[in-house]
């Protein structure tokens, strides 16, 4: 529930003070944390504090405020415009505040897909709330009933013709009292001004002109600049260093260590030894010439293709049962016809283009940050635990940044600024990580190992369905320690299995974890969907049927899949609002099938592939086409995204995150890999650490929005997780080669 | 004593002359519009043009850049919004926009050679520039969007 209250007095707002005009507040509830981190208790937002969402000034001016981080999603375009919309506003008079890091916004957590789907009826209320005050004040200037006023794109008509500005009404709408809940209206469909159109994002004009302002860009009077060395291994810590050579360099100032984290990581500086100086390049210099001794620590034992080796062996063993209908043990030992199939997907690193950076400026009892942050109220809390600082003193500037993807939901980064900030004798200060300590010091996306078992009848349906999936758990830098995935993690594309079989049984393995492992863009699902939706196809083509067909009779008649036997946060939302709803699967599904042309006879060497997928309360398909010739030259002319995420908001930001989906899908698939060596991270940059190129890319990505009522849902990852088997589905379809790897680039795909 | 013009201003640099280019831009002159993202030329996210032709500032050292004309995501539109930056616009390239003014410096460079450039010639040029949010298919829409324009 949304309260609101009028708060034009106490201009609690940064930036807003004084301004004179309507101000509206609103207490709201901060949704709960994906289960990945809030069952570790890692940054609870539970605290209920009012909150202020928009301002209009007399002249009409009107200010929205946004909370969420604009990491290229459209997010800081489109919450601003569902309250514009809702309060009648002129999309021209709007401009668009970015929230400081506070949880009176609820949550500030960029990530989950979920700015639209969980703050829509919030940034609904806010608008709705201000036009009818505005139609009420003026009513009151008026001298008529409220009734017989309406607000129009800004303006508040009276039903005789005669209307004033908004601007014009703001003051006296903000001495009168905020409507309640249960009196205010929404807008009707046919009456939406923004929502569901497409707009231009905001900062448009600014990034194209080199005018936007990223991490990288903040520039403090008198700042230093800092490069650090850290650790090659998680949890390893300096022996000594010698700082000689590096203060020979002209401009580097000052060499000082940051201690090692302890674990729990969570999102702890990791230490090391900072070069401090006055420019950027040099600093960098500095730091080639430090000389540093490491206590490795634990961690070395981390080597990838041991690793894998190990995760394979427990896929292939009995692991936690975590959903379980019917007995597939009974019809496996049946002489049944059984299928089984092996899966391995690696570490992958988000590789934002621009590389983590964060400025702070601390005084005695005080700090500022500005961060590229997905993630302001943690980036703040850690800062605060960093100088031990009460957190409301430690004030967090999020600036646009330059990709996400996940990795900027950790602020390890910001407290680095914090820290060196203070050691400076609290001299502002920003640190930049090289491309290097990016790729080398991140929080990757699992690997994982799966092994998925059917049983078929005479048609090849399957009647028993047994799928195990092992990957190191994010839990593990909260300081989970129970080796085995969370119910969130399971429930990204796994225990959530859609698919109508008579007997199943879903198991987790164990395995321990030595890297700092975090969600990237879709997180779990992109492992567990690569596994089930190629298993699908196989089975398909085992029973000598057309997949597309195959795949709608898995997916069954239509239904809400009953999910109340196993333990399943759906996204942190009900699922009798959010149900999993294979009618939608099998509608989204058909939709790309129907676009690329299935069913179309193609050469050897050309072919079609399918995959469905719900995550994030969102239905995407993919149809994709490849060519493969016979020395195994991969391309992709076409794909196609059909999606169904309930209620939108900006359409051509729905289009552009299912256009980039695609790339970022076939991407990992076809390059994807990030590998450790004695705990330490081997790719550095994008000569080892690819990452899809104009010429790698799909050449043609077509997306198709399915108009639905339901609620939003969220459209920032679940484009990426039925891309790669799709995408592998279309190499069998054209070679006969089954891909049960990735990345592609360790598989020949070269056929005769 | 280096001199160079920058966004047809008159420089003059006395750093470390191994200063990259990138670095004596964003740190020194505070055009932060041209991005650091790899340090190796490998992603593009720093292209500007010298003498027209798109370089990236990263792996060049400002001692090589002597009489040189450098033009940075600043300075490409003389006379207010540059045709290449209108076509971004126009099709809504970017997406998170770090990227965007690597490419926008190299689509320029690329129409400023060769005024109707096939889907090859765009590969040819573009693929120094990497974009992680995967706006590829609006970019080559857009430079064709430009060409057109130009034409």
């Amino acid at each position: 529930m949304n309260r609101v209250e009028n708060v034009s007095r106490r201009s609690l707002l940064k930036g807003f003070a004084g301004m004179g005009g309507l101000v509206l507040g609103m207490q709201i509830t901060p949704e709960s944390l994906m289960s990945a981190t809030a069952k570790s208790g890692s940054h609870a937002s539970s605290r209920f504090k009012p909150n202020i969402w928009l301002a209009l000034q007399k002249n009409g001016d009107l200010t929205i405020v946004t909370h969420r981080s604009e990491m290229g999603t459209g997010c800081r375009t489109s919450l601003p415009m569902i309250v514009a919309d809702e309060m009648e506003a002129d999309w021209k008079r709007v401009a668009i505040e970015q929230a400081i890091g506070d949880e009176k916004y609820g949550s500030q957590n960029t990530d989950g897909s979920r700015s639209v789907r969980n703050f829509y009826q919030t940034m609904r209320v806010a608008g709705a709330s201000a036009r009818q005050m505005l139609e009420a004040a003026a009513a009151k200037r008026w001298g008529v009933s409220a009734e017989e006023c309406t607000a129009k794109n800004h303006f508040i008509v009276h039903e005789s013709g005669k209307k004033l500005g908004f601007g014009e009404l703001a003051e006296i709408a903000a001495d009168l009292p905020i409507p309640p809940q249960e009196k205010l209206t929404f807008k009707e469909k046919k009456d939406w001004r923004y929502v569901g159109t497409a707009m231009p994002m905001t900062d448009l004009e600014d990034i194209v002109t080199g005018k936007a302002k990223f991490g990288l860009d903040v520039e403090l009077e008198g700042m230093k600049y800092a490069s650090i060395e850290r650790c090659p291994v998680v949890g390893g810590k300096v022996i000594s260093f010698d700082p000689t050579d590096a203060l020979t360099v002209t401009g580097v100032d000052e060499v000082v260590e940051i201690p090692a984290a302890k674990p729990p990581f969570r999102y702890q500086a990791l230490g090391g030894v900072a070069v401090i100086g006055s420019s950027t390049w040099a600093v960098l210099q500095g730091r080639e010439k430090l000389r540093i001794k490491w206590d490795r620590g634990e961690n070395v034992i981390y080597n990838s293709d041991t690793y894998r080796t190990q995760l394979e062996a427990t896929a292939g063993k009995p692991g936690v049962v975590v959903r379980e209908e019917g007995d597939v043990d009974k019809v496996f030992a049946s002489d049944a016809k059984t299928h089984e199939a092996a899966y391995y997907t690696p570490h992958l690193a988000h590789a934002a283009m621009e590389p983590l950076a964060a400025t702070a400026r601390a005084k005695e009892d005080t700090c500022e940050l500005w961060a590229p942050t997905q993630n302001p109220q943690a980036a703040r809390d850690e800062a605060a635990n960093a100088l031990g600082l009460d957190k409301k003193k430690v004030i967090c500037n999020v600036t646009l940044l330059g990709g996400g993807f996940g990795r900027k939901s950790k602020p390890d980064y910001c407290a680095e600024a914090a820290i060196l900030s203070r050691k400076l004798g609290n001299l502002p200060v920003r640190v930049v990580w090289t491309r290097e300590d990016d790729m080398r010091h991140g929080y990757y996306h699992a690997c994982a190992a799966l092994n998925l078992k059917a049983a078929v009848d005479e048609n090849g349906s399957p009647t028993a369905w047994r799928q195990r999936t092992v990957f190191p758990t994010i839990g593990w830098i909260f300081g989970d320690t129970s080796n085995r995935g969370s119910a969130g993690e399971l429930g990204q594309g796994f225990s959530d299995l859609a698919f109508s079989v008579p007997n199943l049984r879903v198991e987790v393995g164990k395995t321990k974890t030595h890297v700092r492992v975090g969600w990237l863009r879709s997180v779990a699902n992109i492992y567990h969907a690569f596994a089930v939706h190629s298993f699908a196809d196989e089975l398909a083509h085992l029973a000598g049927r057309d997949p597309l067909e195959y795949m709608l009779e898995l997916i069954g008649k239509e239904r809400h899949v009953d999910m109340s036997k196993v333990e399943y946060p759906n996204y942190d939302q009900p699922l009798e609002i959010y149900p999993i709803d294979t009618g939608r699967l099998a509608k989204t599904l058909t939709l790309a099938a129907t676009k690329i042309g299935w069913g179309r006879k193609l050469p050897k060497g050309r072919g079609l592939g399918l995959a469905v997928h719900r995550s994030f309360l969102t239905y995407v398909a993919s149809a994709v086409e490849v060519e493969v010739t016979k020395a195994g030259k991969l391309t992709i002319p076409r794909i196609e995204m059909a999606v169904d995420c309930g209620l939108y908001v900006n359409r051509d930001r729905v289009i552009s995150q299912m256009e980039g989906a695609a790339v970022f899908g076939t991407g990992l698939a076809m390059m994807g890999e990030i590998t450790a060596r004695e705990g330490a991270i081997v790719e550095g940059n994008f000569m080892d650490h690819l990452i899809p190129r104009i010429n790698e890319a799909p050449i043609q990505t077509n997306v198709h929005i399915i108009e639905n009522s339901a609620p939003p849902a969220g459209v920032g990852e679940p484009g990426v997780p039925p891309v790669p088997p799709a995408l592998t589905n279309a190499i069998f379809a054209a070679t006969g080669k089954r891909v049960r790897e990735l990345p592609l680039s360790k598989v020949d795909l070269g056929w005769s | 004593m280096i001199k160079l013009r920058v966004n047809g201003v008159a420089q003059r640099f006395n750093g470390d002359p191994q200063t990259p280019l990138l670095w004596y831009l964003r740190d020194a002159l505070g055009l932060t519009g041209t991005k650091y993202g790899c340090g190796v030329g490998l992603c593009g996210a720093c292209t500007v043009h010298q003498n027209g032709n798109a370089i990236r500032a990263c792996i060049t050292p400002v001692a090589n850049l002597d009489g040189a004309d450098i033009t940075t995501i600043e300075g490409l539109g003389k006379d207010g919004i540059h045709v290449v930056q209108k076509a971004w616009m126009e099709h809504d390239v970017p997406q998170c926009g770090y990227c965007q003014p690597g490419q926008i410096m190299s689509a320029a460079a690329l129409l400023a050679s060769n005024s109707k450039p096939s889907d090859d010639d765009i590969d040819r040029s573009m693929s120094g520039n990497i974009c992680r949010c995967g706006t590829y298919q609006r970019i080559r829409t857009a430079i064709k969007a430009a060409a057109e324009e130009l034409a």
